[in-house]
């Protein structure tokens, strides 16, 4: 079942679907399988043997008055990201679309702070949104068979980061060292819907330093704590 | 000493699957878990495991398996395939194991599969299931990711799957009158979310035409070729959001892709509408080249399909029947005598 809340990305929506989503966990209607965050609506798996479509929808319309936008909050993350040529490919080929120089598609990149509209496509994969309008780019027309782990993309104004190897067709402006999905670690994703995100731009010799440390399990990054305010504000 | 199979020849994609991994799809995890859960129930059922303990799924073409354990109990239920039993002579012995029976081997002797016949899948459970750690709760293996299964890949040669039991336990073999593998004549789908992104002639397009299941067909989606799916003004592409198991996208060219177990959790291209649960196992059964047409159908008919297809799982360890010499079984006389009971099939059972 599909609770819609509109068809646009924008991060009014997304907190109510966020709101929604923690008021279900709490409330745990009869034969809910898992529910699913996407930027406008809340996907609801249920199990057929144990309810009905009729009585979850009844369920779930009881828990939609008084749905606040305040009511959720996620953590702020500052992750560093290396924006050099070497493994930002197509920072170059951005800055020429956007026109803008390669070092202001990093400044306004990395300093925006984006929202986690959802995760999807591959574990741990995240997509950010929040960016200007420049980045309003459609995606690249002929797709990477395989874009390096930790690589920061952007189209359509958001970014995503690839976890792990994957095929792909997003503009890559960086690469980040940090581990968003860890099997060991419970949850096993680093990010969830609703957390912010700002970039940290790091020199090539600090993100060897730092690769170096997450290959020994020795980085670790922490939540600088929850926002305050919606990341447009 | 350690009980394990060792994998000679892998076959074509052979993979661990068990009935999934509910519960991380927030997180970007799909749920993954055997094609054909009928068929992968009666494997477990007849080794007398629980539902859900990880089995061998096995698509197109079977593996050839060696035994180092004192002993095992296989059972192999889906697609009919031959089987030969292999001595550690490397003599072919009297074939111990046919589908939807279970049989026990020993120590050195070799488990040879055939090609696939009557369905693309077919299951190969051990009594008391394979010793490796589940990842998220499942041992389903998702090879997109690398995650659970046997190193999150399909079997290779040389791969040695650790068995929980080091020998079969002392007792009789099971059968069950294997169930109708056909698929059902029409596949009923609930129309949406979006149906309102194809114009009426699409929609009709896709009640009227049979298509074709296409050789890109994966364990992720199924292809389908035929005529394509007219996009009303609103396009193909939408706002990303949640898919189902069953979901119906249809990208810009205008050809359904039916998501199934290994379906990426979100998407951004329309979805027409939804395969009824029901019918799923049936689908994962479909091989390229198969015919499939639609049939639309109400939410309410879709849900009394999923307990009807409860039913026939409860029903279907019901007439699971103990033989003492598995090598005498004659179908043939079992069927005419009536000693195993009738051929359970959804499309008959009155439904929808």
């Amino acid at each position: 079942m599909i609770v819609e809340f509109g068809d646009r990305v924008d991060w009014h929506l997304s907190a109510l679907v966020l709101a929604l989503a923690h008021k279900l966990e709490a409330a745990k209607p009869a034969g809910v399988i898992e529910a699913v965050p996407t930027f406008r609506s809340l996907m609801v798996h249920y199990d057929p043997l144990a309810t009905s479509h009729a009585d979850l929808q009844r369920a779930i319309a009881a828990l939609l008055p008084g749905l606040e936008v305040a009511s959720f909050a996620g953590r702020r993350w500052r992750i560093p990201a290396c924006y050099d040529a070497s493994l930002g490919l197509d920072l170059a080929d951005v800055a020429r679309r956007t026109g803008l120089s390669p070092a202001q598609v990093v400044e306004r990149h990395s300093q925006t702070s984006q929202l986690v509209y959802m995760m999807g496509f591959l574990p741990g994969l995240p997509y950010l949104g929040g960016l200007p309008g420049e980045f309003a780019l459609p995606r690249r027309e002929n797709p990477r068979v395989k874009v390096p782990f930790g690589s920061v993309a952007v189209a359509m104004s958001m970014s995503v980061i690839y976890p792990q190897e994957s095929p792909g067709g997003w503009h890559i402006l960086a690469r980040t060292p940090v581990p968003l999905w860890q099997m060991r670690k419970s949850p096993p994703a680093l990010l969830a819907a609703g957390d912010q995100v700002t970039f940290e731009p790091l020199s090539l010799r600090e993100y060897e330093r730092m690769l170096a440390k997450a290959a020994a399990s020795e980085l670790c990054l922490t939540p600088n704590g929850p926002p305050t305010q919606g990341p447009h504000t | 000493m350690t009980a394990a199979l060792r994998v000679l020849v892998p076959g074509l994609m052979t993979t661990l699957q068990d009935l999934g991994r509910p519960g991380y799809q927030r997180l970007g995890v799909p749920v993954s878990g055997a094609l054909d859960q009928m068929s992968f129930r009666a494997a477990n059922l007849l080794v007398g495991n629980g539902a859900g303990v990880g089995a061998l799924e096995i698509a197109y073409q079977g593996p050839t398996l060696s035994v180092e354990a004192d002993s095992v109990r296989i059972a192999i239920a889906g697609g009919h395939a031959p089987i030969d039993i292999l001595q550690p002579s490397g003599e072919v012995g009297r074939t111990r194991l046919a589908p939807f029976q279970s049989g026990r081997l020993v120590r050195g002797e070799v488990l040879r599969m055939g090609a696939l016949g009557g369905s693309a899948v077919a299951y190969l459970a051990v009594e008391g299931g394979f010793d490796i750690d589940p990842v998220l709760g499942s041992q389903s293996t998702l090879t997109r990711a690398a995650i659970g299964g046997f190193k999150g890949r399909a079997l290779q040669r040389g791969d040695v799957l650790a068995l929980k039991q080091a020998a079969a336990a002392e007792r009789d073999e099971r059968i069950l009158a294997p169930f109708d593998l056909a698929p059902p004549k029409r596949v009923r789908i609930v129309l949406g979310p979006q149906d309102d992104h194809f114009t009426p002639a699409g929609l009709r397009t896709l009640l009227t035409s049979t298509y074709t299941v296409s050789r890109a067909t994966d364990r992720m989606g199924m292809r389908l070729e035929g005529p394509p799916l007219e996009h009303s003004s609103k396009g193909y592409d939408i706002v990303s959001d949640g898919i189902a198991l069953g979901s119906i996208q249809v990208p810009g060219n205008g050809l359904p892709i039916i998501l199934l177990a290994d379906r990426q959790t979100t998407g951004g291209y329309a979805k027409i509408a939804t395969v009824v649960s029901a019918d799923i196992p049936a689908l994962g059964r479909l091989a390229p080249g198969a015919s499939i047409a639609f049939e639309a159908v109400g939410i309410e008919v879709a849900e009394a399909a999923a307990r009807r297809l409860a039913g026939d799982v409860a029903a279907m360890a019901a007439r699971v029947a103990s033989v003492r010499r598995p090598s005498d079984i004659d179908w043939q006389r079992l069927m005419a005598e009536n000693l195993v009971s009738g051929v359970v099939s959804a499309r008959e059972s009155g439904e929808g």
